[in-house]
């Protein structure tokens, strides 16, 4: 007679439960950990990239694509919750991670996911080092400082083709946090190397918690350049602009290389008219591919007092990079999961660009950029030329003739 | 030379404001000894009160400070009356963490029912300026100056000369000589409570058009009206004007002079140098240490 113990039989349960788990890994859901600073000081930008991420998990979904179930954690806007986050996530079963919009948070996170072998899709996130200092677990579909203000220069190097002339002078006029300095960075290193002939006649530097713009503005203003470049987060933007029109001090040209702000909600409901023909050089969606048509549409059904921007936009793609990902693995193993990323390749996507491929450091090469001008305070595609969408108005008009 | 003179005029007229919203803390301080870690979360209920009220009627900025007053003076006696009353008597610390509590729950409360979203009130009049001279004023920042420092000398008149404003500085003098004599202890610290919030409230009504509102503003407050009180000399009235006007003027000067990222650097170096020199703050007597 054979007795069993309880020992034994658990055992065996044990047994029982784990044979099949390559077969049940398929049929359960992949666990997507979202690291996103949906409260605190970057919660516009967080909650945008949420509504890119929830509305792209549904599209998958209802497309028939593989079943995952997305794990929220928030980093309340502190960088080193990154790492806090992502190790909670990795606890309760997440195998991929999303995330995680800014440059310091986003390398906290990859610390964790690191060691515990689970690949990072970065949604967001401009810092050069990210992919530079060795990480194999991160995986980013956005454009590095150097290579953002690349296009921006670009851009601004077409413009002077659209418009018939360049400014000749400008002020660089930038917030100074990490993003900020190195957009700044990059632009002294940059400007000259590519040949710009627009002399930037003076660079100032304010506060990230700056709430009064007055003296920067009147400083600015005294400079008395024909081109203004703001690198600015949204709030800024938003007091440039007001002290601008205060001070009457009215440029050729408002051009923010590689900067957020001007194309968000926020920005546009608060100066209203006095923010049109306000330029920036960012990576954006194509407005010209009949996807982004179709998922814009639903974006403005689903979420009709927001807009799609390129926070959406990007976050948005991270969870298709994740899907295909998934379904080419066919299964939620890490480790097969990171071996799919390495050779993603999807041809058809809708934020502007070649091909998503990610090359041996994680990076994505072939994100374009383009220059947008809010005009009837809409941001407006207006190069280059192959996804323009509107024309450039140029020079700008005097702000005492708007109201 | 017109670059010199706007931007220490724009520094004189913020600093105007940033004496407002300290008021509201050197008061409660100098009355009852506790420090509102709150007081930057009162700033933003009024300016949420400024926004909806713009928003929903299309009223003038300056229309919102009676109502915002109103409101967080009921929230400031109400406070004080149920809740503050009864850790009056525990240590600092005590008091400390229930004022950080109160600013964590106003500041989740504003993000749940208004989105982190900034609002900001986009009206023309907003972009109004004043010219003297080759000088240009910005007509909200000049209103509220003007409406901050009108509330200064209406706050300090009631002060002096009212039956009410002498039993509030009679309490703060002697509690227990106050107590004897008849004065409602409780009743005079809630009202106290309710004109420190009540100047937050007003002070937000004000700023609210010429910063966006959001939930996270509220530390930026709060600590403005620290360095602010701490400079003034904490407790002080005149303290807390002084003490504005020297940081609006301080920062503007280094954003002409220096760098405008080295603002703070000034306004903090004056606060070193002050608690170096004169701990008590620049017109502080030294009771207001203790």
């Amino acid at each position: 007679m054979i007795r069993i113990t309880r020992r034994a039989a658990l055992a065996g349960a044990a047994a029982a439960l784990a044979a099949p788990a390559t077969i049940r890994a398929q049929s359960a859901p992949v666990k997507v950990g979202v690291i996103l600073p949906t409260s605190g000081v970057l919660a516009v930008p967080g909650q945008a990239s949420r509504r890119g991420i929830d509305l792209g998990a549904r599209m998958i979904a209802e497309a028939g694509g593989p079943r995952m179930e997305v794990i929220h954690a928030d980093t309340a806007s502190r960088p080193e919750n990154g790492r806090v986050a992502a190790e909670r996530l990795i606890r309760e079963g997440c195998t991929v991670l999303v995330g995680a919009w800014d440059s310091g948070t986003t390398i906290s996170a990859a610390q964790a996911a690191e060691p515990a072998r689970i690949p990072l899709v970065v949604n967001i996130a401009s810092a050069p080092q990210i992919t530079e200092q060795g990480f194999s677990m991160v995986f980013r579909n956005f454009t590095p400082a150097n290579v953002l203000i690349r296009n921006a220069v670009e851009r601004i190097r077409e413009f002077g083709q659209i418009t018939g002339e360049l400014p000749r002078t400008a002020v660089l006029l930038h917030v100074n946090d990490t993003f900020g300095t190195s957009i700044a960075q990059a632009v002294s290193a940059l400007w000259t190397q590519l040949g710009i002939p627009i002399q930037i006649v003076e660079t100032l530097s304010y506060a990230v918690t700056a709430r009064d713009l007055s003296a920067e503005v009147a400083r600015a203003k005294a400079a008395n350049p024909e081109l203004l470049m703001p690198v600015t987060r949204v709030n800024d933007a938003i007091l440039i602009v007001r002290e601008m029109v205060r001070q009457d001090f009215v440029p050729k040209a408002i051009i923010g290389p590689g900067s957020p702000g001007p194309y968000e909600k926020a920005f546009t409901d608060a100066v209203g008219r006095f923010g049109d023909e306000y330029m920036v050089c960012v990576p954006w969606h194509n407005p010209r591919n009949p996807r982004t048509a179709e998922v814009l549409q639903r974006f403005a059904r689903e979420y009709p007092n927001e807009r799609f921007e390129l926070n959406v936009g990007f976050s948005f793609e991270a969870m298709e990079i994740v899907a295909d990902a998934i379904r080419r693995a066919g299964s939620g193993d890490p480790a097969a999961l990171h071996a799919a990323l390495r050779t993603t390749d999807i041809q058809d996507h809708i934020m502007y660009g070649g091909p998503i491929r990610f090359d041996e450091k994680g990076q994505n090469n072939n994100i374009g950029g383009v220059m947008l001008q809010n005009q009837n305070q809409e941001p407006k595609v207006v190069g280059p030329a192959e996804v323009a969408e509107a024309r450039a108005i140029y020079p700008l008009t005097p702000f005492r003739n708007r109201r | 030379m017109d670059l010199v003179a706007g931007v220490i005029a724009n520094g004189v007229l913020m600093g105007a404001v940033y004496a407002l919203i300290a008021f509201g803390l050197t008061i409660i301080f100098g009355v009852m000894r506790v420090v509102n870690f709150a007081h930057g979360e009162m700033v933003v209920i009024g300016m949420y009160a400024g926004y909806f009220l713009w928003a929903a009627f299309d009223t003038h900025p300056l229309a919102a400070v009676l109502p915002a007053a109103a409101l967080l003076f009921l929230i400031g006696y109400l406070l004080q009356f149920h809740l503050v009353q009864h850790f009056l008597a525990r240590p600092a610390h005590v008091q400390f963490i229930l004022f950080i509590a109160l600013a964590l729950v106003i500041t989740g409360a504003h993000l749940v029912a208004f989105g982190p979203n900034p609002r900001g009130i986009f009206s023309l009049a907003s972009f109004e300026v004043y010219r003297i001279g080759g000088l240009r004023l910005d007509a909200v920042r000049s209103q509220a100056a003007a409406a901050a420092l009108l509330i200064v000398a209406l706050l300090w008149a009631f002060l002096r000369a009212s039956r009410l404003g002498r039993a509030i500085r009679a309490a703060a003098d002697n509690r227990t000589g106050a107590a004897v004599v008849g004065i409602r202890i409780r009743h005079v610290y809630a009202v106290t409570a309710g004109i420190g919030m009540a100047c937050a409230g007003a002070a937000g009504a004000l700023v609210a058009p010429l910063f966006d509102t959001h939930p996270f503003l509220a530390p930026e407050f709060t600590l403005i009206a620290f360095i602010t009180v701490i400079l003034g000399g904490i407790g002080s009235l005149p303290g807390a004007l002084l003490g504005g006007l020297l940081i609006g003027v301080a920062e503007a000067a280094a954003a002409l002079v220096l760098s405008p990222s080295m603002k703070s650097v000034l306004s903090y170096g004056l606060l070193i140098l002050v608690m170096l020199a004169r701990p008590q703050g620049i017109i502080g007597s030294p009771e207001g240490q203790r």
